[in-house]
């Protein structure tokens, strides 16, 4: 397929466009279940595996799109240091079934529903005008290319990180040790 | 295009084959380890040597009915040997068996292993949460922290290598070690000198990634019942059982490409798949002569070990190497 031409007709299911198509599909209906899993669990543990998923399945929206590294980080950090973290945590704060929460905000309800609908419409809105130029291919996004592109021309943003990973570790210390008598 | 799924799907299937082989097999040769270890006879009725004991052990777990106890959360109790399987089996499709023997290889192809091997720590989450059994929670709080802990000096490791090599790539790693023993990894050289230092941080953060003896504490049975899979019967345990090896052939593979210079000869001679099994299979004989010979370490001590020694010593030869590396 050349990646130059929009497709304008849907392509048959069993073509190469209509194959990647539904691949491409079925990894957005895993991220979205994922997503949904994660909101509408009513146990923690549950909700970590929803959103497991729900990484998982954007790790593999990053391989479709042909950046292995990217997915691979995706993994890597998300599901792997994440989503244990946040088990961790959940393990550690709430050994009992979760407990209810407290007294639903004023955005519960019908107001909520509203604000999604509205919400939605907008993003449906600006979807449907919006024209999604079909960008030339950068590069093969190999750790190469993005380890150069990292350290020159992105190299300010790339420092900046580190300092709020460092500024994160030093409040993590300070929390950790504030809690101890000695 | 089609070609490149149906490689895919042969590999995979090849590589759930080996798999399954490997656990069976290995588990034999355990218990067979074991037993001379300790002095007394190990499976030697069924068949000769006690060969057919893994296939009648995996009929035993096949036909178990599944127990699901009251209080567990059954999804997550069902996924949880899936997705202790699962990432094993996918971390064989990038290894490179030998020049040729390899189902996709990518050039980030050791951080796709990193990247999978981290999940297996939620499996073992999953399954202790879900079995709704305290010995099974703290089984496997112990085990993921420890899971956690090992995987930073692990990847501290792999990075000293992937710096000398300048790859990520499994077979280019594996590539630049070929023409005899001296150049492989584990050797010192000009830029390395502290690399059998390294070897032996890799080796002993595998043993504990994998969760092997001296540092099995998710699987203390002296005070854990059994572990995070004391409630898991038939073939949930099963799969847990073939994670657990599926885990150490990938450990053992890993150790192998980037130290022991993968499937090349030690003196040249005949390079190919037959030298990286021997490699491996060396590997995990000595993982199993550990199992056997060393007693269980204590939680504390682990994780001391972790924090307070390997990590400081890998951070140092990172350091050391790249240092070494701008000189040189």
């Amino acid at each position: 397929m050349n990646p130059s031409m929009p497709i304008t007709e849907a392509p048959g299911l069993f073509t190469a466009d209509g194959l990647t198509g539904l691949i491409f599909l079925v990894m957005m209906a895993v991220t979205l279940i994922g997503g949904l899993i994660a909101c509408c669990a009513e146990r923690l543990v549950r909700a970590v595996a929803g959103l497991m998923v729900c990484f998982v399945g954007v790790a593999s929206l990053y391989y479709f799109l042909n950046s292995p590294f990217v997915a691979m980080m995706q993994m890597l950090i998300y599901v792997g240091a994440v989503c244990i973290t946040i088990a961790f945590a959940i393990m550690l704060a709430a050994p009992e079934e979760s407990k209810k929460n407290g007294p639903a905000g004023p955005l519960s309800g019908p107001l909520g529903f509203i604000t999604a609908g509205i919400v939605t419409f907008g993003l449906i809105v600006m979807a449907l005008n919006t024209k999604f130029p079909i960008l030339a291919k950068v590069n093969q996004g190999t750790a190469k290319e993005i380890g150069i592109q990292l350290l020159t021309q992105y190299s300010m943003v790339f420092e900046l990180i580190s300092i709020v990973l460092l500024i994160a570790i030093i409040g993590a210390l300070v929390l950790a040790r504030a809690g101890r008598s000695k | 295009m089609s070609l490149t799924v149906l490689n895919v799907l042969v590999a995979v299937v090849i590589a759930i084959g080996f798999a399954a082989l490997n656990a069976a097999y290995l588990v034999w040769a355990e218990r067979r380890g074991a037993a001379r270890i300790q002095r007394r006879p190990g499976p030697n009725i069924n068949g000769p040597f006690g060969l057919l004991q893994p296939p009648l052990d995996g009929i035993k777990l096949m036909t178990k009915q599944i127990m699901i106890p009251g209080g567990a959360d059954k999804i997550l109790f069902m996924v949880a040997p899936v997705l202790a399987m699962a990432p094993a089996i996918l971390s064989f499709v990038t290894i490179p068996f030998s020049d040729t023997i390899v189902a996709h290889n990518m050039d980030i192809g050791l951080l796709m292993i990193f990247a999978f091997a981290s999940m297996g720590a939620l499996a073992v989450l999953f399954a202790g949460w879900g079995s709704r059994n305290k010995y099974s929670v703290m089984a496997s709080v112990r085990a993921v922290s420890q899971n956690v802990s090992y995987e930073i000096p692990m990847l501290i490791t792999a990075i000293t290598v992937v710096m000398i090599t300048g790859s990520m790539d499994l077979k280019t790693i594996t590539a630049a070690q070929t023409g005899g023993f001296w150049n492989w990894n584990i050797f010192p050289s000009l830029h390395s000198p502290l690399m059998p230092l390294s070897f032996i941080l890799f080796f002993i953060c595998s043993l504990a990634e994998t969760n092997r003896a001296p540092f099995d504490l998710g699987e203390a049975e002296s005070e854990l019942v059994a572990g995070f899979h004391t409630e898991y019967g038939s073939m949930g345990f099963g799969l847990f059982f073939m994670g657990e090896y599926a885990n150490i052939v990938i450990g053992a593979s890993l150790t192998t490409i980037l130290f022991l210079g993968g499937w090349d000869c030690p003196f040249g001679l005949f390079p190919g798949v037959w030298w990286f099994l021997l490699k491996i299979y060396l590997l995990i004989a000595t993982f199993i002569w550990i199992r056997w010979t060393f007693p269980r370490t204590t939680i504390y001590g682990l994780l001391n070990l972790s924090w307070k020694i390997l990590i400081p010593l890998s951070l140092f030869n990172l350091l050391l190497t790249a240092g070494l590396l701008k000189v040189f």
